[in-house]
């Protein structure tokens, strides 16, 4: 098969066709300019900005957040989802203050967790924890219960007690859904990262880019924004390689099915 | 004696109630900070004093008027270009990369964006829930078109149905299951993010108001209006699930029957 | 109903779908319990899986491991026994072998076609070195070709090994050629309406047992005994 026909050539063209337009205009007008620097202007300010540390700062810091709450809350909302899925009488308990508490949208938390915490990193990560802690507490515990009744009846048939059969058959089983949910958090920490930065201030990816549209310097802006998804972008790939890795297994069988 | 059936739901709801009776006595009794966690009954009572003073039902007015805005706009405006995108795949190639390079940027870093073109309106929040509702809209809806049994496609050609009768009665009907799900992803969207460009650039609405009472101390205030917002993400989603039955009935028998 | 299975027999179960024969293995086998009456193995009652059972459930894709490879779901048979010695892999590769899935050992089930996710469901089964061996319907899902080689599969493990094996099928002439008794099931509600001893030579074979008049006869009896 020709190497040539795997790039996307009308892809690629429709893209430089946008790129020069925008170039183009931004370079003519000085309204359009503005409101939409030259691509190569953003380009260069951003590898100005890092190269000065201004932006590496802000960059670090809301990594940090971002990991502390994402791993946070996978620990606590697998752990938690396993023991709901598996237990029926403890998913029973809780089933009402989950449906409840569900419709709510994580961000709202953000207030309280301000009156809470103050504003500083320890609300920042609170927030996203519980933020996170959703997707991964409902995907688990779907996971779980969903598990083919015949996988369960093969264990005790094969004289397992119900703690194996949770270790060697009902976790693997669980795992494509539990990934499923930290793969959907992922997004997730990053827009409440980003979004409580903006509103309290201080540091972060999300204050700089809202600090320097305040300022007008838009360039500053988009260079923030082009970082912030090629941050998003990266950490997705790097979450899909630990994945393919964990779940050769896995691909196939729904592949076939 | 009544039996206890230890699987009975109720026992949930027991739960809960419990958990708000228990938060009433603590708070009440000044075991936890007061200030920060008011006894749920004046929580309950200022929430429907907000309400039937009307207060707080325009906030949630303000915030529906731009989510609505924002969410229809999106979808009149993707379905279409998914539907266009899943049909001819030169179009879907062409337009693939600049789609993929917008989608990882996350949603609340739009609202700057919107901000500088829009300042602090409406506009502002309309553009930036059209923005993010794009993505879960355009590409549930390419994925529904192009999930569409090829044998349906043929047995409609075989019909003798013309292309344009063909994408309204065969293609859009298929594929309509997996554009809900596209739709209804969406709303979940647009409600966070009404509430996140509220709390950032806004002077009403459901997410400022939340904020607002935070600033001020008006803590069960506070409380009140996040119980409204989870009363409103509830509702939105029983009117959209009903939606969803009336227009996919098929669907539901179809599902429950392959099961 | 009531019967008996005496040690290193090949019993079936015979009757129409519908009739609870699944029902009836699972009782055996330790994993429902029964309305009323009780099962009774090596003079113990069962009340819960019994140690030197095993069952073999009819849907094979939903009980083989997907997360692990052929040799791996087989080991999984001896792990639970507490055979994980040196020779463990090497018992693994024999009873993989003598279900016919040699060079098969490092594939993922779903890579597998019906029949020889079958025979792995077995093969993990008999790692588990049980003395009876329960078997619901195995052969259902698989098509008529694969099957006639499965059953003469079965009956040289079962030869090779001289485990008991109860066996549930709908298929009348499969339970004749496998068998030395057969209870035929009626409809809802079941009773044992006949019980036939099969005194077939063996060993058997696909094309001259099945010539037998015997065969035929056997078979007609149990067709007319179903239907009504």
């Amino acid at each position: 098969m020709k190497p040539f026909a795997r790039i996307n050539l009308p892809g690629v063209l429709s893209l430089l066709a946008l790129l020069l337009v925008w170039e183009i205009s931004a370079r003519s007008s000085k309204v359009i300019h503005l409101y939409f620097p030259a691509i190569s202007e953003v380009v260069r300010s951003l590898v100005d900005l890092i190269q000065s540390r201004e932006l590496v700062g802000h960059l670090l810091a809301s990594l940090g957040r971002f990991f502390i709450g994402y791993l946070l809350s996978a620990g606590i909302a697998v752990t938690l989802g396993i023991l709901l899925g598996y237990f029926r009488r403890a998913y029973t308990f809780s089933e009402v203050l989950i449906e409840f508490l569900r419709p709510m949208p994580s961000v709202a938390m953000i207030p309280v967790a301000i009156l809470l915490l103050g504003i500083g990193n320890s609300m920042i990560v609170a927030v996203t924890v519980y933020a996170c802690t959703w997707p991964i507490l409902i995907n688990t515990i779907d996971g779980v219960k969903n598990i083919e009744p015949t996988l369960i009846d093969t264990g005790r048939t094969f004289g397992l007690g119900r703690w194996k059969i949770l270790k060697r058959i009902v976790l693997p089983a669980a795992f494509p859904y539990i990934v499923t949910g930290l793969r959907v958090s992922l997004a997730i920490a990053l827009i409440l990262v980003t979004t409580s930065e903006m509103v309290v201030g201080g540091n972060g990816l999300g204050f700089f880019i809202l600090d320097e549209e305040r300022s007008l310097k838009t360039t500053n802006m988009y260079a923030g924004i082009v970082l912030v998804a090629i941050l998003g972008y990266g950490l997705n790939r790097l979450f899909l390689l630990v994945e393919s890795k964990a779940m050769a297994w896995h691909r196939g069988a729904t592949a076939r099915g | 004696m009544v039996k206890w059936n230890k699987d009975s739901k109720l026992n949930g709801l027991m739960v809960l109630l419990a958990a708000i009776g228990l938060w009433e006595i603590v708070s009440r009794l000044g075991l936890i900070n007061a200030l920060f966690f008011p006894p749920m009954t004046k929580i309950l009572s200022t929430f429907f004093q907000l309400v039937f003073s009307g207060e707080i039902l325009h906030q949630v007015l303000m915030s529906l008027k731009r989510a609505a805005a924002g969410y229809f706009l999106a979808a009149i405006v993707f379905i279409p270009l998914g539907l266009a995108m899943g049909i001819f795949q030169w179009l879907h190639r062409a337009l693939e990369i600049i789609v993929e390079t917008l989608r990882p940027i996350p949603p609340p870093v739009v609202v700057p964006v919107a901000m500088l073109f829009f300042g602090l309106g409406d506009e502002m929040k309309i553009f930036v829930i059209f923005f993010s509702c794009a993505w879960p809209i355009l590409l549930n809806t390419i994925d529904g078109v192009r999930n569409v049994d090829r044998v349906l496609v043929y047995t409609a050609r075989t019909f003798g149905l013309s292309q344009g009768r063909l994408i309204a009665k065969v293609i859009l009907p298929a594929a309509a299951p997996q554009i809900m799900t596209g739709l209804r992803i969406s709303l979940g969207i647009t409600l966070i993010l009404v509430v996140i460009s509220e709390m950032v650039g806004s002077s009403d609405g459901i997410g400022y108001f939340i904020l607002d009472s935070q600033r001020r101390f008006k803590v069960t205030q506070m409380y009140a209006g996040m119980l409204m917002l989870a009363v409103l993400g509830y509702a939105l989603n029983q009117i959209f699930f009903l939606f969803h039955k009336k227009a996919l009935a098929w669907h539901e028998g179809l599902t429950k029957s392959r099961r | 109903m009531s019967f008996q299975v005496e040690r290193g027999e090949f019993v079936s179960i015979v009757g129409p779908s519908g009739c609870g024969k699944t029902t009836l293995l699972m009782c055996i086998a330790g994993l429902n319990p029964p309305s009323a009456g009780g099962v009774v193995v090596n003079n113990v009652q069962v009340d819960g899986p019994p140690p030197n059972l095993v069952l073999v459930f009819q849907e094979f894709n939903k009980s083989l491991f997907a997360w692990r490879s052929v040799l791996g779901n087989v080991l999984f048979g001896l792990e639970v026994r507490a055979k994980l010695s040196q020779d463990a892999e090497e018992e693994a590769r024999k009873l993989i072998k003598l279900v016919g899935l040699e060079g098969f050992e490092r594939h993922y089930p779903w890579e597998l076609s019906g029949g020889m996710q079958q025979r792995v469901a077995i093969a993990r089964a008999l790692a588990y070195g049980p003395e009876i061996l329960l078997m619901d319907e195995p052969f259902g899902s698989v098509d008529a070709l694969t099957r006639l080689e499965l059953e003469d599969g079965l009956l040289r493990i079962w030869q090779n090994l001289g485990t008991t094996i109860l066996l549930v099928t709908h298929d009348i002439e499969e339970a004749i050629y496998l068998s030395d008794r057969i209870y035929v099931l009626s409809r809802r509600p079941s009773k044992i309406i006949q019980t036939i001893e099969v005194d077939l030579a063996r060993p058997r074979n696909q094309i001259t047992t099945r010539a037998q008049v015997k065969f035929m006869e056997l078979r007609n009896e149990i067709y007319k005994q179903i239907s009504q």
